[in-house]
């Protein structure tokens, strides 16, 4: 249990409180860590969260199905895909329907291009907290283009509200095919830039190795999931643990390093990109003919209780409904990878220096609109 | 572990325990005395090892407020889920389980903030989301304030 304020020896004069944020660059959003510092050294952290609660859970209650969709791209924007699917899943399930293999090809193609510009993103941004401004010019130009390829099928970039109950909003722009193939050549080309830019670099290693140790119990204890979970060893890919949409089709490695430093959280992410192309490269020319929308007089899911787990950029999203028949959720709770990956920071950063602490936090990749939904 | 197994040692320990609403997890309705030991004892004993909390939540429902704990093993990969039934709309109250998963500290924190149930012995228990001095817990069914658009 962390300390309150109210705790601290304020006599000491070698302790003192800095906030960070909730506007600082480094926590990418508006978050708040209340630091202890003593002298450059961390002492401990309590994280403030609340400062972007929208009170999306309630809202949902209000809404329809296809209605409180548009919602869920606004918790991880960065996954937007993911998190309409994981809805989407959770009420075919609920209602017993099953979307045609195509509709399912094409979810997971598009999950895996959110995942691809999720990382392409966390990279720049990691870079950049480090002093690498470089980086971040290197990994938007290359997200660019995956961007393109949202907007021409789905007519936005970021927020897309392309995927729901039923299947898919339109098909595919006939160019779809043609720009991911394009996108794998390109991208298997710059990828090893990456590498030399930033993983070689000697800076770079030494400011990450050894940093923010977390152990497999530790990131078990505290629901630590996705690549900052599976940097430390924790077999949690709800890809390959309870497979959905077209992954059981597809072969394709879960990234594990056992270390579970900021360094490990980094290489997975870097591995994760090789073998996000391997997954599209499986399925892009092997999508099936098949209905895009399924003809449903309305979507209502049936009295009861239902649960579905899916895997985001940032780890697993759990879609919980309560429903007692009627055309909008009785109760519905998103539980999100970003809430349970916060609160490791405490444990994990206490100790290092202020400089790590920015790394650290980089490390886990926060997404606050998903923290405070 | 099979359902039936974990039916059996779930019996055994928590004699008066119901079985639960779920389709798709085994789900089992305990008391609310009984939810510290049962989670500790299933996270420890050897056969379930349930060490991955990874969803802990509440319902406002008629017959008062379900908190919904569910759980699983990183090791043997089975799911399971603990429901307690909290009869007691005005002063809702249910042991800690942060003691058993520390992830449980911040998901029983989000729902005291959400639904004002208290979890005793919680180190740590106030306002996640909203402001100290916010009247009322909004996912209650019954919450109302002055910004809420009723249609």
């Amino acid at each position: 249990m962390e300390e309150t304020l109210m705790d601290i020896d304020l006599k000491d004069k070698e302790e003192y409180i800095v906030n960070m944020g909730p506007q600082h660059p480094s926590t990418h959003g508006v978050l708040r860590f209340e630091t202890c510092l003593q002298g450059e050294k961390v002492k401990y952290i309590i994280p403030h969260c609340g400062y972007i609660h929208r009170g999306i859970e309630k809202m949902c209650e209000k809404l329809t199905y296809p209605q409180l969709l548009h919602l869920t791209d606004r918790m991880d924007y960065l996954s937007a895909h993911i998190n309409n699917e994981a809805v989407s899943l959770c009420v075919e399930n609920a209602m017993g329907i099953e979307v045609s293999d195509r509709v399912k090809y094409i979810r997971t193609i598009f999950a895996e291009l959110t995942r691809i510009a999720s990382h392409q993103l966390w990279w720049s941004a990691f870079g950049m907290d480090l002093g690498a401004l470089t980086t971040f010019f290197y990994g938007l130009r290359d997200r660019e283009k995956i961007l393109d390829i949202f907007e021409e099928t789905t007519g936005t970039r970021l927020i897309q509200s392309f995927i729901t109950p039923g299947g898919l909003m339109a098909d595919v722009h006939p160019n779809f095919q043609r720009r991911i193939k394009e996108f794998i050549t390109y991208f298997r080309k710059k990828l090893p830039e990456y590498d030399q830019l930033l993983t070689g670099n000697i800076i770079f290693r030494e400011r990450t190795k050894g940093i923010g140790v977390m152990s497999k119990e530790l990131a078990i204890d505290y629901g630590v999931t996705g690549p900052s979970g599976r940097g430390s060893g924790f077999h949690c890919d709800i890809r390959k643990i309870a497979p959905y949409s077209a992954y059981p089709f597809v072969k394709f490695n879960e990234i594990i390093f056992p270390e579970g430093d900021t360094y490990a959280r980094y290489l997975v992410r870097m591995k994760e990109m090789w073998e996000s192309l391997n997954v599209l490269e499986q399925l892009v020319d092997n999508i099936p003919q098949g209905q895009i929308m399924l003809e449903l007089k309305a979507i209502k899911a049936p009295k009861g209780e239902y649960y579905q787990r899916v895997e985001t950029a940032r780890g697993e999203l759990g879609v919980y409904i309560v429903s007692d028949g009627g055309p909008s959720p009785a109760r519905m709770k998103f539980r999100t990878p970003n809430f349970s990956n916060l609160f490791i920071i405490n444990k994990i950063a206490s100790g290092h220096k202020i400089a790590d602490l920015v790394a650290i936090s980089g490390s886990l990749d926060l997404v606050i609109p998903d923290i405070d939904r | 572990m099979q359902t039936e197994q974990l039916t059996s040692l779930i019996t055994a320990l928590v004699p008066d325990q119901k079985p639960g609403i779920s389709k798709q997890y085994p789900e089992f309705i305990i008391p609310a005395d009984k939810v510290n030991s049962l989670a500790r004892e299933l996270k420890n004993n050897n056969e379930t090892l349930m060490d991955y909390l990874f969803c802990l939540t509440a319902v406002d429902r008629k017959d008062g407020f379900h908190v919904v704990y569910h759980m699983t093993s990183s090791v043997f990969r089975h799911t399971l889920v603990l429901r307690v039934v909290l009869a007691d709309k005005v002063n809702p109250s249910v042991p800690t389980v942060s003691d058993v998963w520390r992830a449980a500290e911040w998901y029983e924190r989000e729902v005291f903030d959400l639904f004002g149930i208290r979890f005793e012995n919680h180190p740590n228990l106030k306002r996640m989301f909203l402001d100290d001095d916010w009247v009322g817990y909004p996912l209650r069914k019954d919450y109302k304030d002055s910004f809420t658009l009723e249609r």
